[in-house]
């Protein structure tokens, strides 16, 4: 199975080959092997803020959308030690937003709750934020529930580099930090966004959903009831080379 | 394990009773469970209050005074305490009131909804527990050794992890049991 041609590094005491240039998470996902992450995606370029993905390459914790592999590489995973810091992440994301699974629409659907599920997250640990975040219902055929924002950027990053439009930013600084619509309302229906932009259907979480299409798939048979995330790595590697 | 009966409590705090449905999903299990636990304060016994137990089942989170005080006595009698279901480990339906002001909740339901018979009031009954400014899970009250997530948790995920538990073991619920929705 592993090209002999190409360089490899070592991810969980597996050789995994990679071309120059890959990041390990490229690498790994390229060789169908799963490293939880939230802001990564394989069509856009890194962006290294969720640390999700965080591994120990040569013994050093990094980000493994950001690091490059290299030969010889040894990359600890899906360790005892990184998962547990990884539920500590998701967990503070659950408390900083509003994320009420039951009566959400992406349940199921949702990566922050396939990679919670995935490293048995079974409780918040945290007190709760509970912050104010009004939804943006504006839009005839999208909606906007920021309670569960995770500002990965995804979106920002959608509508910027692929759609041409630049709608979504984050805005403010540290805990205050937010996703924000750019229009002179702040509202989304006062913007060119449409449910065909990329940036409509990259949001990993339930902030960006369209109408009428919320319970098309019944709660039980979605993507992530039907099997753990860990088991559904694309099997295409991402090809572009990332700044 | 103990050769005497495992005593367990259980109780809905600000819950529908909907975690006490799904564990009554277990079936004809009940009977097995029963050949290893007996039930001190529960709906299922109507005993008031909770005597010394080795496990509390505890579904709901703190909405109120009197969920509050409930709560602490489970802390008090139980060995091992358990958040049973989604209310109870992140607050759940009832905590997305917790942007609103409770005033204006109360107001908007008893006073200025539609529907009303004339001078309805806020209820100002004495025996009536007063209502928290939020709903707050319940281990962000008393010390929670457990958590069994989702609206409900399955009857299967309630009998994995009541049967782990019983054995000795770590409850491990895994892909399909655990569920948030």
């Amino acid at each position: 199975m592993t090209d002999n041609t190409l360089p490899t590094c070592l991810i969980d005491g597996e050789e995994v080959p990679f071309t120059p240039g890959q990041t390990l998470i490229q690498a790994a996902t390229a060789a169908g092997k799963y490293i939880p992450h939230l802001c990564w995606h394989p069509d856009f370029a890194a962006h290294g803020s969720c640390k999700i993905c965080t591994v120990k390459a040569d013994g050093r914790f990094g980000a493994a959308c950001t690091i490059e592999a290299r030969a010889g590489m040894t990359v600890e995973n899906r360790t005892t030690e990184l998962d547990d810091k990884r539920r500590t992440l998701l967990q503070l994301l659950f408390v900083e937003g509003n994320h009420f699974c039951p009566s959400c629409e992406k349940s199921g659907n949702c990566l922050l709750q396939a990679t919670a599920y995935e490293v048995g997250m079974m409780s918040p640990h945290f007190d709760h934020f509970y912050p104010d975040r009004p939804v943006d219902a504006s839009h005839p055929d999208v909606l906007l529930d920021f309670n569960r924002c995770i500002m990965c950027e995804l979106c920002v990053r959608a509508s910027r580099d692929v759609d041409g439009k630049n709608i979504f930013a984050l805005s403010g600084r540290g805990i205050k930090s937010h996703l924000i619509v750019n229009s002179e309302s702040g509202r989304i229906k006062d913007t060119d966004f449409s449910a065909g932009d990329r940036a409509a259907e990259v949001c990993p979480v339930g902030v960006i959903l369209k109408k009428r299409v919320g319970f098309a798939v019944p709660i039980g048979g979605r993507k992530y009831d039907v099997s753990p995330v860990s088991a559904q790595v694309g099997a295409q590697a991402p090809t572009r080379e990332e700044a | 394990m103990a050769d005497r009966k495992l005593r367990v409590a259980t109780t809905s705090l600000a819950g529908c009773f909907g975690c006490h449905m799904s564990f009554l999903d277990i079936d004809e299990r009940l009977l097995d469970l029963l050949e290893l636990v007996e039930f001190d304060r529960s709906p299922i016994t109507d005993i008031k209050h909770c005597g010394p137990c080795d496990l509390g089942l505890v579904e709901g989170g703190v909405c109120n005074a009197e969920n509050v005080h409930v709560l602490r006595e489970f802390r008090k009698n139980c060995k091992i305490l358990v958040a049973l279901g989604a209310c109870a480990v992140n607050g759940g339906l009832p905590a997305q009131r917790n942007h609103l002001d409770l005033r204006d909740i109360l107001a908007a339901v008893y006073e200025t909804e539609g529907g009303l018979a004339r001078g309805a009031r806020i209820p100002n009954d004495p025996e009536l527990p007063l209502p928290l400014n939020q709903v707050h899970p319940i281990h962000e009250v008393v010390k929670i050794d457990y958590f069994l997530p989702g609206c409900p948790p399955s009857a299967d995920a309630i009998w994995k992890f009541l049967t782990d538990l019983i054995a000795g073991r770590t409850p491990h619920l895994g892909h399909g049991l655990i569920h948030y929705d």
